[in-house]
């Protein structure tokens, strides 16, 4: 399975610290807020709402390096669209939200 | 080229700062969270780029740009490609960067967007210069064709203005504000109370006066800067 990642930001800051530093903790600000909206929205059942925090949260896994899993969130996004919950879909990108919650401790 | 950007996302706007830093001829000079305040501040300041997300709730990128009266260049910012096509039909919208985006992706839309204002202010000054070529101004009744670049000199005489041309001189029962706003820019400036010159056929300029032809004309001690920045010096 693939490991979340920081090529991209380290692309981004291009050995800058600072920037790392300030894109690392606007991730680390973001995310858990993310991930609570994103359970929230599954309690209340409303796809709209689901669809658009699992829309919010995929970005993040690209800014992380998770291209397959983005695409899994891509195909669970659209499945919500046509207002259908996929239980593999969802366990698929309910796993990677876990990694990423483990790697963001470590940095 | 200053730009702003309107996303909903925190990470997103911090991105594109970081992009924009790349580039010194990109200025960020604002950033929002959401379309409503941007149109607040578009209605107050002028922005030459708009690095624009499409998926924001309450109000879409799409929906933002159909309030625009007057749009400057955009370029959309989203991980959705799926709204690309419709995004083309607008002439203002210059490009489509998928999230996440890289630099090498990014500088190429920024040059896409500064060629594409060069090629926009350059077809506006043309058709300036093509559009006034030439005026017509009444006396005795004749409708009497002078054109612009034949002109050096205007002056104020009470109720009439004397227009001096290379040929001949006209004196037409006007004011100099209103000839003034007939006149390009680019050509003619107005120097003194009493005077509107042609920059291009200046002689020579001393202390606070220019010569132009046989006249010595005065110029005003605050035109003055402006008269020195319009002048082609080595």
């Amino acid at each position: 399975m693939e490991k979340p990642n920081l090529e991209y930001i380290n692309q981004l800051a291009r050995g800058e610290k600072d920037v790392k530093n300030t894109l690392i903790a606007v991730v680390k600000e973001e995310y858990p807020i993310e991930l609570e909206n994103y359970f929230k929205s599954l309690e209340n059942g409303n796809f709209k709402d689901i669809e658009d925090q699992v829309h919010r949260i995929k970005h993040k896994f690209s800014i992380l390096g998770l291209e397959i899993s983005y695409n899994k969130a891509v195909d669970f996004e659209l499945s919500l669209r046509e207002g259908e919950l996929n239980k593999v879909q969802k366990d698929d990108f309910e796993t990677t939200l876990k990694s990423i919650t483990k790697f963001l401790k470590t940095i | 080229m200053n730009c702003i950007v309107i996303d909903d996302e925190k990470m997103a706007r911090v991105i594109i700062k970081t992009l924009c830093s790349e580039i010194d001829s990109l200025e960020l000079v604002e950033e929002f969270s959401d379309a409503i305040q941007a149109i607040k501040y578009l209605n107050e300041n002028q922005v030459d780029l708009i690095f624009l997300d499409i998926h924001m709730p309450n109000f879409s990128g799409l929906d933002f740009i159909k309030t625009l009266k007057n749009p400057p260049k955009i370029i959309f910012t989203t991980s959705d490609p799926k709204f690309a096509i419709e995004a083309f039909e607008y002439d203002f919208i210059v490009d489509y960067l998928l999230k996440p985006i890289e630099f090498p992706r990014f500088e190429k839309a920024v040059k896409k967007a500064q060629k594409e204002q060069i090629i926009k202010k350059e077809a506006s000054k043309n058709k300036v210069e093509e559009v006034k070529n030439d005026f017509y101004v009444n006396i005795d009744r004749r409708l009497i064709k002078i054109d612009l670049p034949s002109i050096y000199l205007i002056q104020a005489k009470g109720d009439y203005i004397n227009i001096k041309t290379e040929n001949k001189n006209y004196i037409v029962h006007s004011t100099l504000k209103k000839i003034e706003e007939k006149l390009p820019d680019s050509l003619f400036l107005k120097v003194h109370r009493s005077y509107i010159i042609n920059v291009k056929k200046i002689i020579d300029i001393e202390d606070n006066s220019v010569l132009i032809k046989k006249d010595v004309i005065p110029v005003s001690r605050s035109k003055r800067p402006e008269l020195m920045k319009r002048l082609d010096l080595l």
